[in-house]
Formats: C-alpha cells, structure tokens, sequence
C-alpha cells in the first residue's frame, strides 16, 4: 500500500519501521531482552541508527505491541530513526546476518516524516491459537469446535470475564473487543488469508506440532487501552467450554499488527490532508475492483520500500 | 528446530527462560557425531553471572576452533529450577545441543570463589554424575577443576579427578590429544589419569595421600606412585599478546553482570599486595600489546554489537600503553559506545579521560585503600598514601564529582583499634577536602561511601600464616567502626555497609582448608546449601550443623596460628613465587615494612622462572 504521493519533509533523520517475526526458542525471551537484543543486532548488521544525545546516547527505538513471554509472531513490528538507509533489500539481508535462529526480518521500510509511532496506532492483532504436541487435543474435528465457539461467541451476549489487577478485581465484557473468532483448519494457515505476504513463510507456524488439527483464529482490540491478551479470552472459552483450563497446552501466536485504517498514521496539517486525499484514491481502487475496504490496515502498510541507497 | 531439554511448562513457570535455552549470538553449534571430544565447560553459579566471566569465554572460543572438539556450556539451575530437576529426574544440560552433561566426555569446571563450592556438587548432582571421583566409572565424564581456587584445591580433592593449575591456554591441547590416544587403546578412566598426571599443571588428587599429626597438622603429602609427580607447578601463558583471545565473544539475551565487551589489557600485577592472592599467583605481570588490543576491541565491538566496553585488568594504572589505549577508545564514542574504566588510579590523567566517557555528575570514583591508617597500609603493602588519596579526592571534587566510594577491609593482620577508627577519620578527611571548595562552585553535600568486608587469609599470600577471627570479634570490629562514624564532623555526608560474618567464616575455612573439609561441604549439600554466595540462599544454621555433624573444627582452620615450618595443604603445588618470598614478606609486614613493586625493583619472588613480562624488563 504504497505511501509514495506523501510528503517527506526535509529532517535530519529517516523514519524507518521494521516487520520481524519471533519463533522457536525465542519465544522466551521476555519484550525487555528483545529491545536489548536488536539495540546489539542493529549495531552488528551496520545499520545507521540516529542516537539521543547526552552522556549516555541510546538508539531510538520503539516497539508496536509487546509480545509475552511463551507467545510466537509472524509480525512483529518497531520503529527506528537512521541518519542514513541502504536500501531495503540490503538493509533486510545485513539484519538476517545477524539474527539467531528465531528472529527473522521481513521487512525494512520507509515511513513518513512526521508519522505517528508504531505504538500508538496499534488497534488490532490476528493470533492464531493451537494444541502444543503431546497433549490429547480438545479441538479433535472442525465441527464441534465450530460449534463451541459460536456458542460462546457468537451467542453470547456479553463475555463476562473478571480480571486481576494489582489493587482489586475488575469484571468487564470481552465481547466488544473481539473482532473476530472463528475455527480453523491448521494446514488451510500460514500463507494466505492471514495478511502474510505469499512469498513469506511464517517459520513461526513450523512450530505447529502433528498433532493438532484444529485452531482458533481471534482478531482482539490491542493497544494502549483495553488491549486484550488473548490468554485472557482463552481462559474464558475454556471456563465456558469447560475444559480443564491448563494454558499451556495451547500455543498463541501471533500473525499480524493493525492500525485502524480510519486513523490518520501522520501529523502536521498539509501531511494529514495529504493522506485523507491518497486514503480516499485506495478506496476508490478498492470499490473499483469489488473489494470491501478494510477496517484495519497492517502497521507495515504504511511504509514504502527504500529502493536504493538513501540520505537526509 | 533445536528441540529444549526443559517442556514448556517448565520452562514457563520458572524465573527466567532465557538462562537454559541457548542459541546466544555467537555461540556455537556443531555436530555432536563428527567431534572426537565433547566438553561441558561450567560456570557452577547462575547464568548471569557465569556469562559475564572471561575465563569461560576464552577457553570456550580456544577449544571450539579445534575441529574434533565440541566444547558446551553449562551453569547452574536457579533454585527453582533446581527442585524441578531433582523432583521429576531431569539430567542438567548443555545450553547448545540440550544434551546431558553425563554424556560428555570431559566436564570442566572453573572455581572462582568458595561459596560456589556447593554449587559444584548441585552440578555434578543434578547431572546424575557421581559426587566423588572414586565412585564414577568409564561412562562418566573425567570432571576438571580450574581457576584460582584451584591454587588450594585440597578441600575439593574428592570430587574432582583431575585439576588444571595455572592458565588454560598452555596444556589442552596435549590433555585432548592423551584422551584421544588413550581411548583409542581401549584404556580406562585410571590409565588416562595416571599419564595425565605427568603433563605440567595437572594434578590427580586420587594419586597422591595426606598423613596428619595428631594435633590434626598435615605430617605428609606425598604421591601414591613413584611416577607421579611430587609438586606441580602451575602453568603460565609466557606472550600473552599472541595467546588465543575470543573476537566472537557470547552476547548472552538477558541482562549479564557484565554487558559489555572485556578487554584484558594485562595479568597479574606489579604491586605485591600481601593480603591479595591474585597479585601472587598471576605472577609475572604481562601486558598485552597495545596495537593487538586496539584490533581486538574493534573486533569485538562490531561482532558483539555491545554499547560498552571495559578494560580488566588487577591494576589498570600500571599499563603502559593506557593513555594510547584510552586515546583510541574514546573513538568509538561517536559510535555510540560507553567506555567504562575500573581499577584506576585516581589522578589528574585518570580524572581527565573519566571526564571525557561518564557523566560526572552521576558517577563516583572508588579508592580501595584496604585500611584506614598508613600504618596498617604499610603492613599490607598497599602503596596508597594518605596524600594521594586527598589529592586525588580533592582533584575529582574540582573537576565536579561529588560521591566517593571507599573500600576497607576489617581483621587484616596487626589490625588495632586505632586502625580501626582511622577509617572514618578518613572518610572524613575526604568530605572537608571537599568542603575546601567554595559554596557557590560546590553542588550541594558530598556523599562518601564506606564498605568493608572482613579479611580472608589465602594460600600463596604473606599472609597465608594469618590467623582470623570468629564472628562476634569481627562484628566487634564493624561496631568499632560505626562508632567512630558518628563522632565525624561531616558525619551526615557519611555511609556505611559492612558485610556479614557468617560467610567469612566460611570463606576461611574452605579458602585454608585440607582434604577432611570436603566431607562438611558434601553434607551442607545435602542439607540443602546451595547459592550460598547469595543472601537470601544462604542458611548459616545448616553449615553450623554440618560442621557439627563431620566433627571438624572451624576455630582449627580459621584462628590457630600456623607453625611457619607446618605442612601447609597447598605446598605440593608450585606456584613461581617461592616459599622463603612469601614467608620474608610476613616478617617484612609485621614489622610495617614496605617492598616496592616489581617495576622499582625485583624482589626475587621466583616468578622470574617463567621467564615474561615485567621480570624480563629488569634482564634489559
């Protein structure tokens, strides 16, 4: 979704956000340790990142949404600032160079000058939830789990659920902040239909053991307010289904990061106008080739490929 | 996909995943079936702090570059998982490949402190291998000991069966190379031990027998066999600008002790002071080249992608290229990189380059004089003047630093009370040079920061006679000191820390220790000591019992006075300084005499015989 009619204007630093995915092993390094981790990785691949100023400069850095630990994603995202960008193709490979196994890029792109973080766009997420091998599944055929979830979704009216904070309990209804929930078949995921790209595999997905058929697919509201874990409705089917509530029999993962695409993704005034004009154009592409305009966009969306070797 | 040793709902109820998966950046993975020898090297205490020590690191890049070895790691489960394994049977593993330690064909094991030595047995423990020596058999790994404990390695001499003395770089190579061949006849674990026993630097407890008087004095120590040999003399690297050095060095996910890239700059030290057993057994002092640390540094930069890095070395003051070093360093500032710098002297060139790569305001300088009057300093040998240190303090003050930390120990040999109260009086002096300033250049107080922990006499020290104290004396002594903290004028700009005793006692006890002290160890462990390098581990009651229960005497190893003619536990091993050295300077020190460093002057210490570094200088 090609950003390319916005306006760049002239700073000092480009705007860069990065798509990553996270599996196998390095499901349990924890959010903080992932930050550490790629300050490490980006001085490694040789990546011209802008730092603070002061005594003790750090690189500038963000993250979209934070993954819990034990949780695997196919589409990671943060945002950083560099002085200067090989293109994206380039920046993409040196950063794979040093990546371990389990942490890959996928993407590498320009964003406007005054966009608004990853962070506060994040409005959605799309997990995919499934049975861990050796364990006896629950979800044994499509139909019954088909059943169970319209039963407690679809319903239901409201989705009571009490939460733990650290001073009280709170009760609040899940229902308005799930987008989305269905059954899937697990073989019918991972390249389409999940906002991947056809050409990338989600190594994520791998993990999937042979015995489990069937999954859950969610779309939760995600973001700075009511950010649902997907744990927390996990543990409510499962009250509701009655099923022995051990979590960990169930791999989350994570397939994709929203932003509303109602939401305008950059500030300054003539920016804004801009993007309402270059929104509107999409929309007409979009009713021209029959498509339903969608309400979430991924947060990668916004950005362009950098094509060749660039400069502020 | 690597598969993990631990499930996920283990690996998801416990502290931290992180410390037993693996898969770090730059670790390294082979095939398990194409090597000739695997090796699990060990740090026994937990990740963090395993991950940060040097030693692992060099010997893990050294034995990895060879192509039939495969060399792991492994450090200690956290408590918690600690009763996971033991409770559902689970074998301890190496990070790379998850595969049991038992299967290994070596399991090295570097000693650094004394409260890890039951950590060592959890090791072994919960890798299902035999806790003494004499019990394993052909299918277990040959387990090594290395590092400065291994300097006295009597205490543990039933568990080991074989320890490494001196630096790992030197024998290796010959020690894989007598495996491979003894294996390959078909020998057995005591045929390999035997003929191990012969290369330099390696003893075999299992070879050689203690005989003890009936005051409980060692009367002998003598090898079982005619072929064994009767002192072993530790291995020294001569030119440690050419030694192996890792460029690719781990760079752990979760935060380490040391975050950062280390640069050992030199080994050993010029100083001699007579309390400190790494100036003596890392004798003689060497330093690196500087073009070669320079490389070194860019390397481990660009293949670590840390934002710091430190310089290591017992006295970095003394290196003489610092100044072109540091020049270089400060460099890489630009990209980002932190430049930390311990061990300084504190002085107008040290306070100038610290003003380049801290924060002043935020950092503090540390002067280590180890005792609070020039009397007692010149026992110990701590050539640090009164003079210097305001100097310095006052110097560091101008230049806009306002925390102080100092650093003394308590129940050095000698030690009166005088001694004693003149560490606050000290501290003091520091806080009116700092009240020298005027009002309105200064920045508000000043804070000086006073710890001290208590004195622990080691083997291969001057002090190696020493008597200590017991728990309540050197709590005495702490109360002393607070005391006379209150009398100070500056009193409110003043702090105080002082350690616990109950680990000092201890400390002594293994540090001194003979061959009968590894039985207690054996039964703490069983008691359920382990981590007992960390407060809220340790358990002072079941140590007490387990000394109780062995019949062995705390007060014999910590606060008689050894007999200067006494067979000491540690003699058989050949350190390059001598005997008569290490007993002149007792004399030297009870009589406040001070012996210049080996810069000044060579003493005649007997580290000479290795023939490199600062004892070369003075043939020129």
């Amino acid at each position: 979704m090609a950003a390319a009619q916005l306006h760049f204007k002239g700073v000092s630093v480009l705007n860069i956000r990065i798509k990553f995915q996270k599996y196998g092993v390095m499901k349990f390094i924890g959010h903080l340790d992932m930050m550490r981790y790629f300050q490490k990785a980006i001085r490694r691949a040789g990546i011209d990142i802008a730092y603070s100023g002061g005594y003790s400069p750090h690189q500038i850095m963000s993250f979209a949404a934070p993954l819990g630990v034990g949780v695997t994603s196919g589409g990671e995202y943060f945002d950083i600032e560099v002085n200067t960008s090989k293109s994206s193709q380039e920046s993409i490979e040196a950063l794979n160079q040093a990546m371990v196994e389990g942490i890959s890029i996928l993407e590498y792109k320009r964003l406007p000058d005054t966009a608004k973080t990853s962070m506060s766009l994040v409005a959605a997420a799309d997990y995919l939830v499934y049975e861990k091998p050796g364990y006896e599944p629950f979800f044994s055929s499509l139909e019954e789990l088909q059943e169970k979830v319209q039963a407690f979704y679809e319903k239901q009216s409201e989705i009571i659920i009490t939460k733990q904070t650290k001073k009280s309990q709170i009760t609040m209804d899940l229902k308005p902040f799930i987008y989305e929930m269905k059954a899937v078949k697990l073989k019918d995921m991972g390249l389409k239909d999940m906002g991947l790209k056809d050409k990338v595999k989600d190594e994520g997905l791998k993990d999937m053991g042979q015995s489990a058929e069937y999954g859950l697919f969610l779309k939760v509201c995600t973001g700075s307010s009511n950010n649902i874990k997907p744990e927390l409705l996990l543990e409510a089917f499962c009250r509701f289904c009655q099923l022995d509530d051990n979590l960990l029999r169930f791999q989350v993962h994570r397939l994709e990061v929203y932003a509303k695409s109602e939401e305008i993704p950059v500030k300054g005034e003539k920016e804004r106008a801009d993007y309402q004009k270059h929104l509107e154009q999409l929309k007409k592409t979009f009713a021209a080739e029959g498509k339903k305009f969608p309400e979430f966009l991924p947060l990668g969306a916004l950005g362009e490929d950098i094509l060749w070797e660039t400069h502020c | 996909m690597r598969k993990l040793a631990l499930n996920d709902e283990i690996l998801l109820k416990i502290e931290k995943p992180a410390r037993y998966i693996g898969n770090e950046v730059n670790s390294v993975m082979k095939d398990p079936g194409k090597v000739d020898i695997r090796f699990a090297i060990c740090f026994p205490d937990v990740y963090e702090i395993g991950m940060s020590h040097l030693g692992i690191q060099i010997l893990y890049d050294m034995f990895n570059q060879r192509e039939d070895v495969f060399c792991e790691r492994v450090y200690s489960p956290w408590c918690d998982l600690h009763e996971i394994m033991k409770e559902q049977k689970i074998p301890l593993f190496t990070l790379e490949t998850q595969s049991p330690v038992k299967d290994m064909d070596f399991l090295g094991i570097t000693i650094q402190y004394e409260m890890c030595y039951t950590n060592i047995l959890q090791v072994l423990d919960l890798s299902q291998i035999p806790l003494l020596s004499s019990r394993r058999t052909q299918q277990h790994p040959i387990v090594i000991g290395g590092g400065p404990c291994a300097y006295n390695p009597e205490p543990l001499a039933d568990f080991f069966d074989l320890f490494y003395i001196g630096e790992g770089e030197t024998r290796y190579d010959e020690l894989f190379h007598l495996y491979k061949s003894v294996k390959e006849k078909g020998g057995t674990r005591q045929e390999f031990l035997r003929e191990a026993c012969r290369i330099p630097g390696i003893y075999v407890p299992s070879l050689y027998e203690a005989g003890y008087h009936q005051d409980g004095t060692i009367a002998s120590f003598q090898p079982k066999y005619e072929d064994v040999p009767a002192v072993v003399k530790k291995e020294a690297v001569v030119d440690i600008s050419h030694a192996p050095y890792p460029r690719k060095p781990l760079v752990p996910f979760i935060k380490a002790t040391q975050d950062r890239v280390v640069l050992e700059i030199q080994r050993g030290c010029i100083r001699g002071c007579r309390f400190c057993q790494a100036g003596m057994i890392y004798r003689p002092a060497r330093e690196r080249d500087v073009d070669m640390l320079k490389q070194c540094a860019r390397d481990m930069l660009t293949d670590t992608g840390h934002e710091e890095i430190s310089l290591s070395s017992l006295s970095s003051s003394d290196y003489s290229g610092l100044k072109e070093l540091i020049n270089d360093l400060i460099g890489f500032k630009e990209q980002g990189v932190n430049i930390s710098l311990p061990s300084l002297r504190i002085d107008a060139f040290s306070l100038e380059v610290m003003g380049k790569v801290q924060d002043v305001r935020k950092s503090s300088l540390t002067f280590a004089p180890e005792a609070g009057s020039q009397r007692l300093r010149d026992v110990i040998n701590k050539g640090l003047t009164e003079e210097t240190i305001l100097n310095g303090a006052g110097l560091a003050f101008e230049g806009g630093w306002q925390k102080v930390k100092l650093y003394f120990m308590l129940g050095l040999p000698t030690e009166t009370e005088e001694d004693m109260r003149d560490i606050p009086r000290l501290a003091d002096k520091i806080a009116r040079k700092y009240y020298e300033i005027p009002k309105d250049r200064r920045n508000g107080k000043c804070q000086i920061t006073i710890s001290t922990s208590f004195f622990v006499p080691k083997p291969f020290t001057p002090f190696q006679w020493a008597p200590m104290y017991g728990k309540d004396e050197y709590l005495a002594r702490a109360r002393i000191v607070n005391e006379e903290m209150k009398e100070q004028l500056n009193r409110k700009s003043l702090k105080y820390n002082w350690h616990e005793a109950d680990v000092t006692v201890l400390e002594g006890v293994f540090a001194r220790g003979d061959r009968r002290v590894g039985q207690v160890l054996q039964k703490a462990y069983e008691k359920g000591c382990i981590f007992d390098a960390w407060s809220e581990c340790f358990d002072n009651q079941k140590w007490m019992e387990a000394f109780e229960e062995c019949g062995i005497s705390i007060g014999f190893y910590n606060q008689r006075t050894r007999n200067l003619d006494e067979i000491l536990p540690w003699d058989f091993i050949d350190c390059g300084v001598t005997k008569k050295f290490l007993l002149r300077e007792w004399e030297r020190a009870k009589n406040g005499e001070v012996t210049l460093n080996c810069k000044q002057q060579c003493n005649g210490c007997g580290a000479a015989a290795f023939q490199g570094g600062v004892c070369l200088e003075h043939q020129n």
